[in-house]
């Protein structure tokens, strides 16, 4: 069995290279949500999310890729009407890997109550948004950012609690399996 | 400094554009749909709903209103311009035969009235004028060598010249000449023979963004734009190197003229920039809206502190910012004083804020020209 010891990181060490890596999704975030409005330059009467048509190459912007190491990064693709977030969450083991997969899912099998979301991450990825100019209008672009942020900080604590009380869980369960020998 | 007179037309849904009449009394805004609202300022002061022109089909993206024949022409996303005339009970649309198959994205009458440019999606510009055999609004069309969404069009003070920025990052000035309806001249600064669709100057900007306003100066020898690099550039004349002036913030939206010598530009940062020329050289001088500082929140050090460290926030978790607009700006126009020299400006954003700002007292008083 696992022990908890590979996510016994302090607080400090953790957030010491974390900052800046907040920090540059926040900046680049900030910067890639300038959106217009943008009625579509190919189809005709079609209003579509830019970098998922990908069908006006002048209206995409470059991608920026951060990463705070091998398996934790971010994908921003922002485009004239849309950007595009990809996160991939730290996964160390298999417990993670198996707690991560279906966190995501049921987080995307609601994407609707969230807006943001989309349905499939990109390849490569654990969970994808979809930002248009529908909701940079309707919500503050600020908080936005703030709620991106948020839920990049809160998957990791979310996804290492889910872990230590599984392991919790499975000590208490081989214990009394055991007691009965 | 005066505080702007602050309108919130629309609750929740932003204004796409505005326009006034000539003595601003009305005011044609659309607010992100199909619909074009006509305003009167009551007695109270507040802006009260009269007509709503409900003839597109899709979002209204543009709005001019002609100041001496009062006619109001609009561009939507589904294709047609229509021009309103006001029989005295009602708003009667006529429509345009534009000949595009893309969305209309922007609009504006030309300063003698008589002809107005549409642009759009489909690579090309409309230029209007009225037939008068046929008693329509007919179009020719401005296609050369436009290779993206044209996003914002200006006219030259002269009637002839059109200004068109295009999210294939050029901003280009091209002749809108037309026969029977203009008299052939020529201009020093932009060229000397001037057909129909000749191309009088084509810039583009180092960092290569989207050019989402343009504009002539009241002049007409300079032409300006604004750029998805965060940069205003300006050129005088065809042949010249424009000037870039980088802003450092997010990126512009739109812009006017207020003199020969300065600009007012307005977009993502949720306040008006003042540009202007000192010396020989084009400077930001500000932002017009200094926004006022909230009361300080009674939090704790140690709280700003976490927040520091392990969110990366710099500010206090304040849900509205300090400045006029919530939101950004996506429409400026000149409210009060002549061309070259504007007085008051107003502003309306995607907060659906309408704000009419003291240039005078709020810019003016930072530049000594």
């Amino acid at each position: 069995m696992p022990g908890v010891t590979t996510d016994s990181r302090s607080f400090c060490s953790q957030s010491n290279t974390l900052r800046p890596y907040l920090a540059a999704v926040r900046s680049t975030m900030t910067a890639s949500l300038c959106l217009t409005n943008f009625s579509s330059q190919v189809v005709e009467r079609h209003n579509k999310p830019e970098i998922e048509a990908r069908a006006t190459p002048e209206v995409l912007l470059n991608p920026v890729l951060i990463s705070r190491n091998e398996s934790e990064r971010v994908l921003i693709e922002p485009s004239i009407n849309s950007v595009r977030v990809s996160i991939a969450i730290k996964q160390a083991d298999e417990i993670e890997r198996v707690l991560c997969h279906k966190f995501t899912r049921f987080l995307m099998m609601r994407a609707e109550n969230f807006y943001v979301l989309r349905r499939v991450p990109m390849s490569g990825y654990d969970i994808s948004f979809l930002v248009t100019h529908v909701h940079a209008e309707t919500m503050y672009k600020h908080k936005l950012v703030d709620f991106l942020i948020q839920f990049m900080e809160d998957v990791d604590r979310e996804i290492s609690e889910m872990k230590l009380s599984l392991n919790a869980r499975a000590r208490i369960v081989a214990e009394s399996f055991l007691q009965q020998f | 400094m005066s505080s702007p007179e602050v309108y919130q037309l629309a609750i929740g849904t932003p204004i796409t554009c505005h326009a006034f009449n000539k003595d601003r009394t009305q005011l044609a805004v659309s607010p992100n749909s199909n619909d074009v609202e006509i305003y009167q300022k009551g007695r109270t002061g507040q802006w009260e709903l009269l007509h709503t022109l409900a003839k597109h089909d899709r979002m209204v993206t543009g709005i001019d209103w002609a100041p001496n024949t009062n006619r109001l022409v609009t561009c939507s996303q589904d294709r047609n311009a229509y021009v309103w005339d006001w029989d005295g009970k009602k708003w009667e649309p006529n429509l345009c035969l534009l000949r595009i198959n893309r969305a209309a994205t922007f609009v504006q009458w030309s300063p003698k009235e008589d002809k107005f440019a549409v642009a759009s999606g489909a690579r090309l510009i409309s230029v209007c004028y009225f037939e008068q055999e046929n008693n329509w609004w007919v179009s020719k069309h401005i296609k050369k060598p436009i290779r993206s969404t044209i996003t914002s069009i200006a006219w030259h003070p002269d009637n002839m010249l059109l200004a068109a920025g295009s999210t294939d990052m050029k901003a280009r000035v091209f002749s809108a000449y037309i026969k029977g309806v203009d008299s052939p001249r020529t201009y020093p600064l932009w060229g000397e023979k001037l057909p129909f669709n000749t191309l009088c100057g084509e810039f583009g900007s180092e960092g290569g963004g989207w050019v989402h306003s343009v504009g002539f100066s009241p002049s007409g020898d300079s032409v300006a734009w604004v750029s998805h690099d965060s940069t205003l550039s300006i050129a005088h004349g065809r042949d010249s190197v424009p000037v870039e002036v980088p802003t450092g913030g997010l990126p512009l939206v739109s812009m006017i003229w207020t003199s020969e010598t300065s600009i007012v530009a307005v977009g993502h940062d949720c306040t008006p920039f003042l540009f202007a020329l000192r010396g020989q050289q084009w400077e930001v001088i500000g932002k017009l809206d200094q926004g006022q500082k909230k009361a300080a929140a009674s939090s704790s050090a140690f709280k700003m502190f976490q927040q520091m460290d392990s969110r990366a926030q710099q500010q206090n978790n304040e849900v509205e910012l300090n400045t006029t607009h919530q939101n950004t700006i996506t429409c400026v126009r000149a409210y009060a004083g002549s061309p070259d020299h504007v007085t008051k400006f107003s502003t309306s954003g995607v907060d659906g804020k309408l704000v009419i700002w003291d240039l005078l007292s709020s810019g003016m008083a930072g530049l000594s020209i």
